[in-house]
């Protein structure tokens, strides 16, 4: 059967073993991954001709931003599968999403203040991606408050996915609403197509970077998952054995 | 819950009981029409948010100070965030009473579709809130310094505005069923969600007040409010039916 991998992955037991097994294999590459970036970026890239070595933070400011968009979108994906599939593995996935995607937008809007600093003389500044970035960490605050909420854990499960649902809807329109209010920030210049308009040497590290701050991502919502699977079959008979043995 | 609630709720028509022999359309007539009766018999309720927008936008000459020409300068701050927050006390009645006394449990077992009569519901808060303060708005707004001429926008943008307020406030107010103290969360929950509204709207108030064309943002606004219409009332028929769980 095409599906029974599908299938398996409603098994808590299953999952917590697969998700054991397969976290080392992200968690290290990601460590290589970032210590790399961080040497290339912080090293070997060439001061920037207009902010200097200003410009270093981006190394971990463009990743940690990039992740708090995509564990929220992965979030409401989970949501969405166990909203549709009642796959309790899926709702314990978003659950464990959660707190990574906050610590990345909360890294993003830090550094972002760090770098405003010098570059534009405040640390604080109403540029709309910082704001999309604060208005995101709100969306991430309020799912966690609804599940810490609601007491009956399947209701928690099935109303926070709903506003994870909601929420990955209305992320583009926010920020697009928030784009057009006021546009101050420099335009994206990384992906942008045709040749990249910055040097190789400082795209290599910046993308390392992307990739490992990917993986660390996924290695950590391995472990939590474990350990919010263990929370949630803390009664049943197989945490026991796995636990023991 | 008041005497006065019991003798109401046995006046207005019975929808459960006809739900066999009514339309879909019938019986969001009969959900609307007992809203709109319900909320009569307590004008109290209809009155508090409308002195809430109208104290809030008092405090803003108070705080800052009543020199005409910067009130002119903030007031198209001031009337959406006054509003937004004044939508957002009045959504504590959208659900509340109706969830104590079964009556949703009884609209979700009806057999009608749970997501047109919720609908009609939300239509019924839009009348009883969103409409007076849509007539309250410019006279704020004159107060704070906005010509005559400047009126027919910001009716029309509070008009447009105020509807998507009450269908995102749904989804927020559906979730929070059930949630002791949910106030706080309740805000978390809507406000983010709330923030294209409040850009548009303030936006269209700001053109108004300063002759130019208020197209542009109204029809973004209208764009909202036909997303929200579509969209907010199947998140709320879900949530509901997640609080019922």
């Amino acid at each position: 059967m095409a599906w029974t991998w599908f299938h398996r992955l409603a098994s808590p037991p299953y999952v917590y073993g697969v998700a054991g097994r397969l976290s080392p294999w992200f968690a290290w590459p990601a460590v290589l991954l970032i210590l790399g970036g961080l040497y290339g970026g912080l090293v070997l890239a060439p001061p920037d001709y207009q902010q200097g070595d200003g410009f270093r933070i981006i190394y971990v400011h463009a990743p940690s931003a990039w992740m708090s968009l995509m564990v929220y979108t992965t979030m409401a994906g989970a949501a969405a599968i166990g909203l549709v599939w009642r796959m309790k593995v899926a709702h314990a996935a978003a659950a464990a999403c959660a707190p990574i995607g906050a610590s990345f937008t909360f890294a993003a809007l830090v550094t972002g203040a760090l770098w405003g600093e010098p570059m534009w003389g405040t640390y604080w500044q109403w540029d709309p991606r910082l704001t999309s970035e604060l208005i995101l960490f709100f969306l991430y605050l309020g799912y966690m408050g609804l599940r810490a909420g609601i007491e009956d854990p399947q209701r928690a499960d099935r109303a926070s996915a709903l506003l994870a649902v909601v929420g990955v809807i209305n992320v583009p329109i926010i920020h697009y609403s928030v784009t057009w209010w006021n546009s101050l920030h420099q335009a994206p210049s990384v992906m942008r197509l045709g040749k990249p308009s910055i040097s190789l040497t400082m795209l290599l590290p910046l993308l390392a970077m992307l990739l490992g701050f990917t993986l660390l991502f996924i290695a950590l919502l391995l472990v939590r998952l474990r350990a919010e699977v263990l929370l949630r079959e803390r009664s049943s008979s197989w945490t026991r054995e796995a636990l023991l043995t | 819950m008041s005497h006065g609630d019991v003798e109401v709720a046995a006046l207005t028509p019975p929808i459960v009981a006809r739900s066999s022999a009514t339309s879909a359309l019938g019986a969001a007539a009969l959900a609307l029409e007992r809203d709109l009766l319900l909320a009569f018999r307590h004008p109290s309720q209809l009155v508090q948010p409308l002195a809430f927008f109208a104290m809030v936008t008092l405090l803003f000459p108070l705080a800052l100070s009543p020199e005409p020409a910067r009130l002119r300068e903030v007031a198209p701050g001031v009337l959406w965030t006054a509003a937004l927050l004044a939508s957002l006390l009045a959504l504590e009645f959208l659900f509340r009473d109706d969830a104590h006394d079964g009556t949703l449990e009884q609209y979700a077992l009806s057999g009608q579709s749970l997501t047109t009569l919720l609908f009609a519901k939300i239509a019924a808060h839009w009348v009883l809130t969103g409409v007076p303060l849509t007539l309250m708005a410019p006279l704020a707004a004159l107060s704070l310094g906005a010509s005559p001429s400047a009126l027919p926008g910001i009716f029309a943008a509070v008009l447009i505005g105020s509807v998507t307020l009450s269908l995102i406030g749904s989804i927020g107010a559906a979730l929070t069923l059930g949630i002791k103290r949910s106030g706080a969360l309740l805000s978390l929950l809507t406000l983010p969600l709330a923030l294209p509204v409040l850009i548009f709207g303030a936006r269209a108030t700001q053109l108004a007040m300063s002759g130019g064309p208020v197209v542009a943002p109204l029809e973004l606004l209208g764009a909202l409010a036909v997303l929200g219409t579509t969209l907010a009332p199947l998140a709320a028929a879900a949530a509901v039916r997640i609080s019922l769980e």
